[in-house]
């Protein structure tokens, strides 16, 4: 290690200022070049997301959805829908709109409008198109649907135990060393935890324009965060060929995972616009959005933790259990992290998801690994109380020198660094170690602390740079920006390489004509996008300056004076851009370490998140401004997880009963006190030229178990189940 | 609707104006109204019956509109006025994505419907900035980085505007429960109230 610690300088270093050898990235550092690319746009109201863009002749599409959770459609009786003003059509499976790729019935996914299976309740099951959105709302109230009804289950607490309940794995069982060391050990502890079904709920609602103007051409303006993958969803549903669908997702309203697929009722409006050859523009309602797009699933996870009396971790069972569904198969990395994280020989996982008749799942932000280090961070801060140590102190003795899961090196970790910094800036040093012993009036007042880790990879993505002669440069890629500030981190890269001012520069993205960059999702956009965005760079110096030694011009003249000298006005080139070989022998993770400080009020059980210190150790931050935003927006995201989301289920009928924004709590303003950032903002020297490694999950994970352990260590009450809600404080 | 749409099915409207009582009202025989269907100029019937004259302004524009009564001030904003800065978040007056001022006040505008704003001066996220020169708080929501995505920020914006004016900003504590009625979802709260706090301190009329 002490070698990679040798080569974290980048060419990119002098960009920042560093204290300490930490760059602490606060408002007052912040340097207008920092300023998000898109920013005016965004503050101005002109930025377009997908449901803005206006088509002559639009017509509007609103859904007819399931009242029943599982069973057959016998009948839709769409006549007086049909007959209310302004309606074109009503789409269903009685009238199957021609789709090339759904011909043969059934499989997965779930083919829309191609089944009369009613497979969860709120499953869209016709559309209703008419000329203005308040006609087709009124319309789809008419349409009468009747079914034949079957027994469902949607009860996941009691399916675990359930032997009738149908279990699959998750996830192949892992084995280091022996099998549940740690029921031998001198101390254990063995625990359940569990967490609800949480959803992902972006500000924008979920939708798609369709417009199908010729006979195999399509036009979608979507909510991606994939414009390639949707391009090549749509190229398999409808059997066209990928160059005939043009998608557009300039702008997207937040994802948090749920636009990393193209969902049913994005065919639907596909469909209807290709039937009635017109554009369909479709909406979902913000209660549709708790049912067909997706959600964190919930699970049931036990940990059973072994240790020497002296603090050494000798052993970790870890078995999830997930929630899956009936028509379509879900898993996450809900154990990975446990294999890894702690220096303990002995280690073994399983993971198994129920399919229930449920919407089926997709990862949510920090996807599986939150749900896993809510519990293993939980168990961990348990075991340093059992052993009466600091849970900092704990950790740090069972810190691993290498991924023994992998038996190999990581390619850079700073956390031993991150903790003392975190601990520091939250003043750990007030924590006291006898549980409900600090009170500050009504409050008493706990300190907790967790770690985050995530997978640091690097996809292959291609890059188009344009440099033209009046000293502009223009970058391309179909890769998306759903808020992180892509746009501005690859801006930021170039600016740098080419000394080039970021208001020269464009990056344009979200649209699938520009050169293939994957989804973005896992933290990996910044790594592969921007690795081919330097190495365009990199090519574009490299023939410029060839370009001034073949005109006999000085080696520093400007690009702009060596086109013009060669009567060029632009040069272009596309890079594709992967992995090194050398990364294959690397484990490369990112990590946040989380410390919370809580104060839960003694009458009422009330928890405040009242000081947060997230420290990233992600390698180089490229984008000081943007990253220090997605570290806060992380624990932002984990306050909710902590003590407020939670979709609940009424299962005689299986359906939602707060799928709204008044009854799903998320955090308000009033929940959220300052949040405090600090990088450790060191190059890892394997992943990729910039040295940075991915944010966006490592902001989230860890930080629920972090509250978790503070609200322990402010009133003795270890509550295992999320959220904390006041009554299970009351109650424990 | 502008549009007259020749794909819609040949019977409807005929079924639907013959139970419109309004025609009755008005002693229309059924012989002209369905003679009028046939020869689809009930859409322009419904222009006048369904719909209801509505005259505001939007951005200092003066509008004079016929609206039908179930269309919300967002939607109308959206759709027919292409006014996309206001967003639709959930449609229920839960999120504050929509808020927009109307007579100087924050609203949220998809609890209101279009009719309801007779005479009233409405501003949008589009009408904040004098030409290209940014509201105080639209740069220092900039400056701050309160956003994200952007999907609340018109609404964050608009209703920021408003706290302040309302003299609900004097402090972190206050902003925060003031400006609770806009959710953000990406997690920007803490740089909004920064920036909040910074176009408060600096004073002045916004």
């Amino acid at each position: 290690m002490e070698k990679l610690l040798l080569t974290d300088e980048t060419s990119m270093n002098q960009v920042f200022t560093e204290k300490d050898g930490y760059n602490h990235v606060s408002f007052l550092d912040a340097i207008d070049e920092n300023d998000r690319v898109d920013g005016v746009a965004k503050v101005t109201g002109k930025a377009k997301y997908f449901a803005e863009y206006q088509l002559p002749g639009l017509t509007y599409g609103v859904l007819v959805t399931s009242t029943i959770t599982k069973g057959k459609i016998v009948d839709i009786d769409t006549k007086a829908a049909k007959n209310a003003p302004g309606v074109l059509d009503v789409l269903s499976h009685m009238n199957k709109p021609a789709v090339a790729g759904y011909e043969q019935e059934g499989g997965s996914p779930m083919k829309i409008f191609y089944t009369d299976q009613i497979f969860y309740n709120g499953q869209p099951i016709a559309l209703v198109v008419a000329n203005t959105f308040e006609r087709a709302t009124y319309a789809a109230s008419l349409v009468k649907v009747s079914y034949h009804k079957e027994a469902f289950n949607t009860d996941f607490k009691s399916s675990i135990k359930d032997e009738k309940v149908k279990k699959l794995q998750g996830q192949p069982p892992y084995k280091r060393g022996m099998e549940d060391a740690y029921k031998t050990a001198e101390v254990k502890v063995e625990q359940v935890y569990t967490m609800p079904v949480e959803t992902h709920n972006p500000m924008e609602l979920h939708g798609i324009i369709a417009d199908w103007r010729t006979n195999d051409q399509v036009t979608v303006y979507a909510k991606t965060q994939g414009v390639k993958a949707t391009q090549n969803t749509i190229a398999n549903v409808f059997k066209i060929p990928v160059e005939n669908i043009q998608v557009n997702s300039e702008f997207v309203g937040g994802g948090f995972g749920m636009a990393l697929r193209t969902w049913p009722l994005e065919i639907a409006t596909i469909m209807a616009s290709k039937q009635l050859k017109k554009p369909v523009k479709l909406v979902i309602t913000r209660d549709q959005m708790f049912t067909m797009v997706g959600n964190r699933p919930a699970a049931y996870q036990k940990i059973g933790l072994g240790a020497t009396k002296e603090g050494k971790i000798t052993g970790i069972t870890h078995i999830a259990f997930g929630q899956s569904a009936t028509y379509e198969n879900f898993t996450e990395g809900v154990v990975n992290m446990t294999k890894f994280m702690y220096d303990s020989e002995n280690v073994n996982t399983n993971y198994y998801v129920i399919p229930l008749d449920m919407g089926v799942p997709i990862w949510m932000r920090g996807p599986g690994e939150a749900t896993g280090a809510f519990a293993l961070e939980s168990a961990i801060d348990e075991m340093a109380h059992a052993l009466n140590m600091d849970p900092l102190d704990f950790r740090i003795k069972n810190d691993p020198e290498k991924d023994l899961a992998q038996n190999r090196p990581f390619s850079s970790k700073y956390i031993k660094e991150a903790y003392r910094l975190g601990a520091e800036q939250i003043g750990w040093k007030n924590r006291k170690m006898i549980p409900g012993s600090l009170i500050d009036g009504s409050w008493q007042v706990g300190y907790g602390v967790s770690i985050g880790v995530f997978n640091a990879s690097r996809g292959r993505a291609s890059v188009k740079g344009i440099l033209k002669a009046d000293g502009t440069l223009v970058l391309q890629s179909a890769t998306s920006d759903i808020g992180p500030g892509t746009g501005t981190g690859m801006t930021l890269i170039a600016s740098r390489l080419l000394n080039i001012p970021v208001d020269k520069i464009v990056f344009e993205l979200g649209d699938s004509s520009l050169p293939p960059a994957p989804s973005q999702g896992g933290s990996a956009t910044l790594s592969t996008v921007g690795s081919a965005v330097n190495d365009v760079c990199v090519s574009l110096k490299s023939t410029i300056a060839e370009l001034a030694a073949n005109s006999n011009m000085d080696a520093h003249a400007h690009f702009t004076e060596v086109l013009k000298k060669n009567n060029l006005p632009m040069i272009e080139v596309t890079k594709q851009s992967q992995a090194n070989a050398e990364a294959k022998n690397y484990s490369m993770y990112s990590f946040s370490i989380h410390f919370v400080q809580v104060k839960v009020h003694q009458l009422t059980g009330v928890v405040k998140v009242s000081k947060v210190v997230s420290v990233g150790d992600s390698g180089k931050i490229v984008s000081p401004k943007t990253a220090r935003s997605q570290m806060v927006g992380g624990a932002v995201g984990g306050i909710g997880m902590a003590l407020m989301e939670e979709a609940l289920l009424d299962n005689r009928y299986g359906r939602y009963i707060n799928n709204n924004f008044a009854d799903y709590h998320v955090p308000v303003h009033a929940d959220v006190p300052e949040i405090d950032v600090i990088f450790i903002d060191k190059a890892d020297p394997i992943i990729n030229p910039m040295g940075a490694k991915g944010m966006g999950e490592i902001a989230l994970i860890g930080f629920a178990g972090a509250v978790a352990n503070a609200v322990f260590n402010a009133t003795g009450k270890r509550i295992r189940s999320l959220p904390i809600t006041p009554d299970k404080i009351l109650q424990a | 609707m502008d549009e007259i749409d020749s794909h819609a099915q040949g019977d409807t409207r005929r079924d639907f104006l013959k139970k419109t009582s309004l025609f009755t009202a008005l002693s229309l025989t059924p012989v002209t109204i369905l003679k009028a269907a046939d020869q689809k100029v009930d859409e322009r019937f419904a222009e006048l019956f369904e719909k209801i004259p509505l005259n505001f302004t939007v951005n200092n524009k003066a509008y004079q509109l016929n609206v039908e009564p179930r269309v919300t001030l967002l939607d109308l904003l959206r759709e027919e006025l292409h006014l996309t800065g206001t967003k639709k978040g959930c449609d229920h007056g839960q999120c504050g994505a929509c808020t927009v001022h109307v007579d100087g006040k924050r609203v949220n505008s998809c609890l209101s419907l279009a009719v309801m704003n007779e005479g009233r001066n409405i501003t949008t996220i589009e009408g904040l900035a004098k030409g290209d020169e940014l509201h105080p708080m639209q740069r220092a929501f900039i400056k701050h980085d309160g956003f994200q995505c952007g999907y609340c920020t018109p609404g964050q914006i608009m209703s920021a505007v408003a706290c302040i004016r309302e003299g609900h900003a004097n402090s972190k504590e206050e902003i925060r429960e003031y400006m609770s009625g806009n959710i953000c979802r990406c997690g920007a709260y803490p740089h909004i109230v920064e920036a909040i706090q910074e176009v408060k301190e600096k004073g002045g009329t916004i």
